[in-house]
């Protein structure tokens, strides 16, 4: 087990563990995001272009583009007046 | 009300400490499970079997195509395909009920009953439009190339449309979604769909069909590591490509404004 | 007890704990869009646990090259597939999750699923 896998399961790990402590829906969002483009580079290391190619496009831009637009929907972000619930 | 707050209280303790220990029950058993496993990486594990041989070593020259991927989920396996695609179209249809605006029974414009957010459809903001202005070719250049590409390295339809949309997205926010539903409006959009879908289930129809009688299919391979060659392979990724595109524009003007407009008057 | 490939597995070892912390967050958390990060986690979780079954040491990935397709140049092509397709099932049922929560939201106004429970009740008793 090389240092450099080790890091990057640990980062997975974290992100988990910090997603599930933060309060404000934006942040952990932002945070599953980046889980997302971790988990993008290990699909690389674990030799499968396709699955990195299809994790990047789709579970980080179409799941930020859903939550995004979700949000406004109901005014959490870019709202008149910053209507917070 | 403040009782029942305070006997909420040792109950949501418990509730969190039973939580936690539920999960270290969960992690504990699942970890002796796994140090059971094969090893990772090993070469004899119960998982490269003779269907992994058949796979990699008669791909090219029974399915035509030189990613061994690609050839799996839309040749050897290409039903399963066929659901996917129709559950991301189910999502849409979804999506739809949920979310869809009432008409406006004088014009045809649709309502949004509670618009929460300050609409951000073309207003002329310079930074979005000269932006838009050089990714937006360069995106849908990128997204036709993937799709295209399915079958001879890393991409298909899944990622190559979800670039497209992301393409049709920014085209519609830095210029107006107006502009856009003058050609992409409700009825090319449902037609669109369903006549890819339809598509991909009249060609897997003719290669059940032939299969299940042991006729020889008059689709030609073609030579393997051209654009044009692997059979049926190329136009299937095109119609999944022209799904999930379709479907990740809906998704945004069904969350965004309601739904996809009638087109110009 | 304990089995002898537990330090070697690491990559499902990891799998397995996302997969746990997934699932406590849907405990946990009373907000809906947690919940929803939640279901995300999970399904992530088996989606490492079943590619890394898949692969082999010193092989590389099945896009053959040069003409040679023998079977001990690759690494084993069909975990990868199922997993391709969990990835797009996974996103349709966040899109129609969310769908469900902002309908959710214009009806009781509000994010946490205790207060939309009570008013519910309420409304029922009325």
């Amino acid at each position: 087990m090389t240092v450099a896998v080790g890091l990057l399961l640990g980062l997975l790990v974290i992100c988990a563990l910090a997603v599930s402590i933060i309060k404000d829906p934006v942040a952990a969002v932002l945070v599953q995001l980046g889980f997302s483009t971790v988990m993008a580079v290990i699909w690389l290391i674990l030799e499968s272009p396709d699955l990195a190619v299809t994790e990047a496009a789709v579970g980080t831009g179409v799941t930020g583009v859903l939550f995004f637009f979700a949000f406004r929907r109901i005014g959490l972000i870019g709202g008149k007046g910053e209507k917070k619930e | 009300m403040k009782r029942k707050h305070e006997e909420r209280r040792p109950l949501r303790t418990a509730y969190r400490v039973m939580s936690v220990a539920v999960f270290l029950t969960l992690i504990t058993v699942l970890l002796l499970v796994v140090s059971w496993l094969a090893q990772f990486g090993g070469g004899e594990n119960p998982a490269e079997n003779e269907v992994y041989k058949r796979y990699v070593e008669s791909g090219t020259s029974e399915g035509g195509a030189v990613n061994t991927v690609a050839d799996m989920i839309l040749d050897y396996r290409a039903f399963d395909t066929l659901g996917e695609s129709n559950v991301l179209f189910t999502a849409a249809c979804i999506v739809l009920i949920l979310l869809r605006a009432d008409k406006d029974p004088k014009d045809g414009r649709l309502l949004i009953p509670e618009l929460q957010a300050e609409p951000l459809h073309g207003k002329k903001d310079s930074i979005l439009r000269g932006t838009a202005r050089i990714l937006l070719p360069a995106g849908l250049l990128f997204g036709i190339c993937i799709v295209l590409n399915g079958h001879l390295s890393a991409g298909g339809g899944f990622s190559g449309g979800a670039v497209i949309g992301a393409a049709l997205i920014l085209f519609a926010m830095a210029y107006g979604p107006e502009k856009l539903e003058k050609t992409l409006n409700r009825k090319t959009w449902s037609w669109l769909v369903w006549s890819a879908l339809l598509v991909y289930t009249l060609l897997k129809t003719y290669s059940f069909y032939t299969g299940a009688n042991g006729i020889e299919s008059i689709i030609p391979l073609g030579e393997p590591g051209r654009i044009l060659s692997g059979g049926m392979i190329l136009p299937l990724n095109i119609c999944v490509g022209i799904v999930v595109a379709c479907t990740m524009y809906a998704f945004y003007a069904l969350f965004s404004k309601g739904g996809i407009g009638s087109g110009g008057k | 007890m304990v089995g002898s490939n537990l330090r070697s597995n690491n990559f499902m070892v990891a799998a397995v704990i996302i997969f746990g912390i997934g699932f406590t967050m849907l405990f946990l958390n009373r907000n809906l869009v947690k919940k929803i990060i939640g279901f995300n986690f999970m399904d992530s979780g088996i989606f490492l646990f079943l590619a890394s079954n898949g692969y082999i040491e010193d092989r590389i990935s099945p896009i053959i090259q040069g003409g040679e397709a023998s079977v001990a140049n690759y690494i084993n092509p069909i975990p990868a597939g199922l997993v391709l397709t969990g990835i797009v099932v996974s996103v349709s049922v966040t899109a129609v999750l969310l769908a469900l929560t902002v309908r959710l939201y214009l009806r009781y106004h509000t994010l946490e699923l205790d207060e939309i429970i009570a008013k519910a009740r309420t409304e029922d008793e009325q």
